[in-house]
């Protein structure tokens, strides 16, 4: 039993926390969020010069063989700078479901150009009425000799309008919450019939609604109506992952917040002086400190397999990051005073990225109840 | 990075699971499993066998009749502890006054007292806290004044928590007067059968004598009984609580505890079914035990800090603040669990051996005495607000 990282896993961590600290200052962040794209194309290029896309795909696609653990690491130094890059999209979503479901060809097809940073992914599984649950699928997918034509709509895919491509899960048979006949679909965004309409979110990101009129796909991933238990695997791994970003972020929201208690002068004292405040500070770090411990205990057991008690471990991780997520996000705002409330400084893009990780792939309640049913 | 355990681990684990199962009597683990208070034979029957084994003092040095066990080693004797409802050795002796002995005391001192508190020869109690000295401990006003090679001890202590069962108390006084508050206290061990010392019972809020005053009056103490140097017993005294805070999470007691409110949930009946089919109580469960969960992982992480040489500041704090408050939600859902049946309270009477049937279920002697009992948690060993004061200072800075 060992939670401290080897030497490589630190080489690692202090590569993303230099790329972090060199190109993400919260004024260059808030720059590069308001370009049309919203992310640098050039710092996509810099994370594949590193290797950083192939961090978790093995040796034989041109991997590094990484692990539940090194996205963890990683994760976590971009969280704490609140990267913009469709890094979680495209290598930990869109590659994961690839090499999960895929065939060697597809894999193939595919991976090799996310790694070099050619090829950009996107999951399109939420629908308007389906809030977390992976297995509410409406958008349907009808077979036409060889080929698969998609109907329906998917909501808030993040990273979706500058995607190259696609990965939807739709219904090829059974009622619209079965969790058989579920099918995944790689889709070009190039395809006939498809409406892709792009916005921006809260935290800064990008996503997008995306409607399928007749649209073809260009190949079924997987097995016909068996993808339920690879997207839950997959979203399962993805949200270990967004844990550990959202670690970062805490971390990073408390540092900044708990200097400003002791720079910031009332009545004659930094604020910092007064014992409200203090315990409230204390609370936020305990708070963190206990989300850093869960994160890093979910990294470790999705690398030791995936079966009942790593399902519950992620749903008691995603609940108590999500809890203290809130409660961080929230009272650095409030502690920070009139200064919390503008978008001039960096506390409220903390408070806001914090904000969706909350509810990304499922809420505190949503993973609370889930915990409940497992056990 | 890496969850598993070692081979070497798997092995001793099995070996500590195996001696749980076949040596701890009956009655004494029942005790434990509801919650109610030891009986001093029994704790002390228990002790005995313990350190037959070898086991009664892991945490201390080899040299004085530790175990020399590795963190993870003493990590999952705790866990296996806690798992079989075995009660661990009475603190006071073998996790307070104990490591200050063999940290700071000479080496007569040594000699005679440590092998007492392994034998459970010597039953100890800890005299800290007085009337107007309570989280602020460096206020405390008993005086110890010179005379030869005596001191003679005046003033009172009170929270003594099972003084009325103890050989010895190790005692802060005030030695000087003009410095400082913290630069004026020593550390004494005090016989409690010295002529001048009385006791007076505090009967606490579960209707039991925990709690004692203590009082002295011309208690002629040798001075060889001081431990280290006059006026440097704060320092002794820091050390002490210090100790205490990485032994407080109690992980394993409350894992227990968990799987205890599970098998009530299967028996309570409630709307024609069982209270395990109710949704808002599990809901209460299931989020004590992720928090549990995240308490575990924060200790095994601190844990694994340590075992790299790493330092820690006020981290253990969190673990006294954030266990206690756990302890402390569950017996009040043990209680809740029992519903109209955690009304009745006789105190440990209605368990002691009498002849009539308890009143209600079986399950139901024990949780109330303990959720009462259990306000405590997160006053002791410095109360939790004291605790963020430490961790704001300590480790925040502020």
């Amino acid at each position: 039993m060992d939670f401290e990282l080897s030497d490589e896993q630190s080489l690692l961590k202090d590569s993303v926390d230099r790329f972090v600290q060199d190109n993400y200052s919260p004024e260059a962040r808030m720059k590069l969020a308001e370009t049309d794209l919203g992310y640098s194309l050039e710092h996509w290029k810099t994370m594949a010069e590193l290797g950083w896309l192939g961090m978790p795909f093995s040796e034989d696609v041109g991997g590094f063989g990484g692990n539940a653990v090194e996205t963890m690491i990683m994760m976590e130094s971009m969280g704490s700078g609140l990267v913009l890059e469709p890094f979680f999209s495209t290598v930990i979503l869109g590659g994961g479901l690839v090499v999960e479901a895929g065939s060697n060809e597809q894999i193939e097809a595919i991976i090799p150009s996310v790694i070099e940073g050619n090829l950009m992914l996107a999951f399109a599984y939420a629908e308007k009425q389906s809030r977390f649950n992976l297995n509410d699928v409406e958008t349907t997918a009808t077979k036409s000799g060889n080929e698969y034509v998609l109907n329906g709509h998917k909501a808030v895919v993040y990273h979706g309008a500058t995607a190259d491509k696609l990965i939807v899960s739709a219904r090829t048979s059974g009622d619209s919450r079965d969790a058989d006949g579920i099918s995944l679909f790689v889709v070009d965004k190039a395809a006939a019939g498809l409406d892709i309409q792009g916005y921006r979110t809260v935290d800064g990101l990008r996503a997008a609604d995306v409607h399928f009129d007749g649209v073809k796909a260009e190949a079924l991933l997987g097995e016909e109506g068996k993808a339920f238990p690879v997207i839950e695997k997959i979203v399962d791994r993805a949200i270990g992952a967004l844990c550990a970003e959202a670690v970062g972020a805490m971390a990073a929201a408390n540092e900044i917040t708990n200097e400003y208690l002791k720079t910031r002068k009332q009545f004659g004292t930094p604020i910092g002086k007064f014992q409200v405040l203090q315990h409230r500070m204390v609370d936020m770090y305990m708070e963190a400190e206990q989300s850093k411990s869960m994160s890093d205990m979910v990294a470790m057991k999705l690398d030791l397999g995936y079966d009942l008690d790593t399902k519950k471990a992620v749903s008691a991780t995603k609940a108590q990051i999500g809890k203290a997520a809130k409660f961080i996000g929230q009272q650095s705002v409030q502690l920070h005073g009139g200064m919390g409330m503008t978008d001039e400084y960096s506390i409220g893009h903390y408070f806001k990225r914090l904000s969706t990780l909350e509810m990304l792939f499922g809420n505190t309640d949503y993973h609370l109840s889930r915990y409940s049913d497992l056990s | 990075m890496d969850l598993s355990f070692s081979d070497e681990d798997l092995a001793f684990q099995a070996e500590v699971r195996e001696f749980f199962a076949t040596q701890l009597p009956a009655d004494v683990k029942d005790r434990c499993d509801r919650g109610l208070h030891f009986t001093k034979e029994g704790q002390q029957r228990w002790q005995k066998i313990l350190h037959k084994k070898g086991w009664m003092a892991p945490n201390w040095p080899a040299e004085y009749g530790g175990t020399g066990w590795t963190t993870t080693q003493k990590y999952i004797f705790a866990q296996e502890m806690g798992a079989a409802s075995a009660p661990a050795p009475m603190p006071f002796g073998v996790s307070m006054v104990g490591p200050v002995i063999y940290t700071f005391g000479n080496q007569e001192q040594k000699d005679y007292y440590l092998p007492r508190i392994l034998n459970s020869d010597d039953w100890w109690c800890q005299g800290y806290s007085e009337p107007g000295s309570g989280s602020d401990l460096a206020s405390l006003q008993t005086k110890a004044v010179r005379d030869g090679d005596d001191y003679i001890v005046n003033g009172q202590k009170i929270w003594t928590s099972h003084a009325q069962y103890a050989d010895m108390i190790f005692c802060l006084v005030r030695t000087d007067s003009s410095a400082k508050a913290q630069e004026g206290i020593s550390f004494l061990l005090i016989d409690m059968k010295t002529p001048g010392i009385t006791l007076k019972p505090i009967i606490g809020l579960d209707k039991e004598h925990t709690l004692n005053e203590v009082f002295f009056d011309d208690v002629r103490v040798p001075v060889k009984n001081r431990i280290g140097e006059e006026n440097k017993g704060w320092t002794y005294a820091k050390f002490l609580l210090g100790n205490e805070r990485t032994t407080i999470a109690r992980v394993a007691q409350s894992k227990r505890k968990i799987a205890r409110l599970r098998q009530i949930a299967k028996n309570e009946r409630v709307n024609g079914g069982y209270l395990e089919e109710d949704r808002d109580f599990m809901r209460k469960l299931n989020q004590i035990e992720i928090d549990l969960t995240a308490l575990e992982y924060t200790e095994l992480r601190m844990i694994s800090m340590l075992e790299s040489g790493k330092k820690l500041s006020a981290e253990p704090s969190l673990l006294k603040i954030k266990g206690t408050e756990i302890q402390q939600r569950l017996t009040d859902l043990l209680v809740e669990s029992l519903g109209m049946y955690g009304a009745p309270y006789e105190a440990q009477r209605d368990y002691a051996g009498i002849n009539e049937a308890p009143i209600g279920p079986d399950y139901a002697t024990g949780p109330m005495a303990e959720h009462l009992y259990l306000k405590a948690a997160s006053i002791y060993g410095g109360s939790n607000e004291i605790q963020r004061n430490i961790i704001s200072k300590m480790v925040l800075g502020l």
